[in-house]
């Protein structure tokens, strides 16, 4: 038998049929739909009077648009959001779509948190997403990505995708994590090795004794982060952590299905000696606690670092690195705990779970943020999330560090709606992409761990985590 | 889709690498439910100062490169988000083809559903085309897909692989739904033995 990789067996388990010149018609198992990137592809299956192939394989919910204010039961004000909101409510009437979250149903949420917590996300799965942070559902053993529109058109009418096999590539990380390293800090920490192109043509699988210690939400974390890599999809192999995450969510196996089930995903792993292309050993002693400093995800440092001066680097990125300096308005040589903030954004696709929430809170509880900031805002990952976090007690930690309380959706974590900041504001976000203008024209943006993002809020400043809680050892 | 085949045009050199989806089309231009009308918005940022007037310095807002049909790029053009709004951006600007080391995934896709003909080369060729492009629009830069060649102005051939299949569509301006769909019979029989070999899903 040949030996596989577990990206290579749920390849192999979904191929409807090859070509010879070596494209592949990929079944998908799950189809996640939201607002943005749909529209325009209902509108081509109408005007091609085609159908849904399979509607309950698909599941629909709007996130990027939303507002996250308390007043949003009464609608959406922004006109243009509102049409797309409305437009995705009308293709899911015309096209009989079951599996639908409405704005205002309490199960809402950002699409890459409401599959796992549903139990849409299931491990040996094929899933895509007109969404670049598809990678996310790839925490569970699933092979999952993004797709762009003219393809989200191609799943509905086919429940498949034309692909060509991409290579293997493992991240192996190993060793102990020191105090204060989080999901997070291994994920930016990985991009900056490889580089923002170092996964391009890859689907990476991350593996390791550090990575079957996380728990599910820090995997997912993990393979959110996968793109900002290059990489087609990233994954992990399902293990005991996965199946009790999965058993008992709604749309999860149950009884004898779900031993049926569990039998073949206990397989899903790769073989000795399947193939990899690439392979990056990465030793946990080496993550510290990570921020970005410029306008790429591979701009990362540890907290302990200084702004980077552009003769740092060699090639392309000599002339990348003295724009993001401009933009980023950062002199080269500034310690990164002397940079000042003035807003702080908790939540998104990568940190808007309940254990994110529950570090940054950990890091509040007791304390106030600085008077600095013109912006505190958390956000939570879906309005299951939020529930959890107030009964668990974190909303009241939030509010009285003098955080926002929002409802569940994208926000700030690209400012679609009304979440936005303005020119040369500084944040620390918890999301995944500090390019140009994300969070809104001219704002900057250093992403970081939500422990990191508490301490920031606290201090006011870019801040190492670890010394403010021997800060607290010392009152 | 508009079939791609020969393509004579000016080239916009931008060195910059990683120019990413939020810098080709930022998101308030992703609201639309529509796929037409974003060529005035391409590269937003870099092309308006806050008051929405031309930002004299940048390439396309040059009298050299206003009619630009190519791009030619730094490495891992296209990278981010899924939105197929930045190919449509490009498209409707007028750009038919890019050129750089390489894109990212996503971007790479989009492309070939909206008849843009993304094209890699090594460092040296792209260094090759970046100074042919820095010319002006006298240098104008032919490709030829069929062929699968990039022609400088001077004459210097620099050749390129693609996919068939790829290379096929965009050669015929083919919709692959419809290939796809006549397929209907291989996805029905997976789909009967899916259903008995994985019935959880
Ligand atoms: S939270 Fe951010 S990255 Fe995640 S799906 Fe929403 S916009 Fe995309």
């Amino acid at each position: 038998m040949v030996a596989k990789t577990l990206y290579d067996k749920i390849w192999d388990a979904h191929v409807v049929n090859t070509s010879d010149d070596g494209m592949s018609l990929l079944y998908i198992d799950r189809h996640f739909v939201h607002e943005v990137t749909s529209p325009q592809a209902f509108e081509g299956l109408a005007m091609a009077g085609r159908k849904v192939r399979a509607p309950e394989k698909t599941v629909v919910v709007p996130d990027h648009n939303v507002p996250t204010t308390w007043d949003r039961v009464n609608g959406i004000e922004n006109e243009e959001g509102r049409i797309q909101v409305e437009a995705l409510h009308a293709n899911v009437k015309a096209f009989n779509l079951p599996n639908y979250y409405e704005m205002n149903d309490i199960r809402q949420g950002i699409v890459h948190i409401v599959g796992p917590e549903q139990g849409w996300t299931l491990p040996g799965m094929t899933i895509v997403c007109g969404d670049s942070h598809t990678p996310t559902h790839g925490a569970f053993g699933a092979l999952a990505h993004g797709i762009g529109t003219s393809e989200v058109e191609h799943v509905l009418a086919t429940q498949t995708l034309i692909q060509k096999k991409a290579k293997n590539m493992k991240v192996e990380v190993t060793g102990q994590l020191r105090p204060g390293v989080t999901a997070k800090d291994i994920a930016l920490h990985v991009i900056g090795v490889t580089g923002t192109g170092g996964g391009t043509g890859h689907v990476i699988e991350y593996c390791g004794e550090v990575i079957e210690g996380l728990s599910m939400e820090g995997r997912m974390t993990i393979c959110n982060l996968a793109i900002e890599g290059g990489a087609r999809a990233g994954m992990i192999a399902p293990d005991q952590t996965t199946f009790d995450y999965v058993r008992g969510r709604t749309h999860a196996p149950k009884g004898a299905m779900w031993e049926a089930a569990l039998t073949w995903w206990k397989t899903l792993r790769s073989d000795e000696g399947g193939h990899f292309d690439k392979v990056f050993e990465i030793d946990a002693a080496d993550i510290a606690p990570v921020v970005t400093w410029g306008t790429s995800p591979e701009d990362v440092l540890p907290i302990t670092g200084a702004v980077p001066a552009p003769e740092d680097f060699e090639g392309g990125k000599v002339a990348a690195a003295e724009r993001s300096l401009d933009y980023m308005g950062l002199e080269p040589g500034t310690p990164l705990q002397e940079i000042e903030i003035d807003a702080v954004f908790l939540g998104s696709c990568t940190n808007g779970r309940i254990e994110d929430l529950r570090a940054a809170a950990a890091v509040l509880k007791g304390r106030r943020i600085s008077d600095r900031l013109s912006t505190a805002i958390v956000v939570p990952g879906s309005g299951l999330v939020r529930l959890q976090a107030e009964e668990e007690g974190l909303a009241e930690i939030f509010k009285e560090a003098g955080f926002e309380w929002r409802l569940a959706g994208c926000s700030m974590c690209l400012g679609m709606n009304p979440d936005q900041l303005g020119p040369e504001v500084r944040c620390a976000s918890t999301s995944n992409r500090n390019f140009e203008g994300r969070q809104g024209r001219g704002s900057r943006t250093h992403l970081m761990s939500p422990a990191m993002a508490a301490a920031a809020a606290v201090t006011g400043r870019l801040t190492d985590v670890r010394e403010l809680s021997e800060l607290e050892a010392a009152e | 889709m508009e079939k791609f085949t020969t393509l004579t045009g000016i080239a916009a050199p931008m060195p910059l690498i990683n120019i990413d989806t939020d810098m080709i089309l930022p998101k308030q231009f992703l609201k639309t439910i529509k796929r037409s009308g974003l060529g005035v918005s391409a590269f937003f940022e870099m092309r308006y100062d806050t008051d929405g007037n031309e930002n004299p310095d940048f390439v396309l807002n040059k009298p050299a490169y206003r009619e630009a049909q190519i791009l030619v790029a730094g490495d891992n053009f296209g990278t981010g988000s899924s939105r197929e709004h930045a190919p449509w951006a490009l498209l409707d600007f007028g750009i038919r083809c890019v050129i750089s080391t390489s894109f990212a995934d996503i971007f790479y896709n989009n492309c070939f559903k909206n008849g843009i003909l993304p094209v890699v080369v090594t460092p040296e060729q792209l260094e090759l085309l970046m100074s042919d492009a820095e010319k002006g629009a006298n240098a104008r830069i032919s490709i030829d897909l069929e062929a699968q060649t990039v022609m400088s102005s001077d004459g210097a051939v620099v050749e390129f692989d693609i996919d068939p299949f790829r290379k096929h569509c965009l050669l015929n301006g083919l919709d692959d739904i419809g290939l796809s769909l006549e397929k209907s019979d291989a996805i029905d029989a997976f789909e009967s033995q899916a259903d008995v070999a994985r019935p959880w899903v």
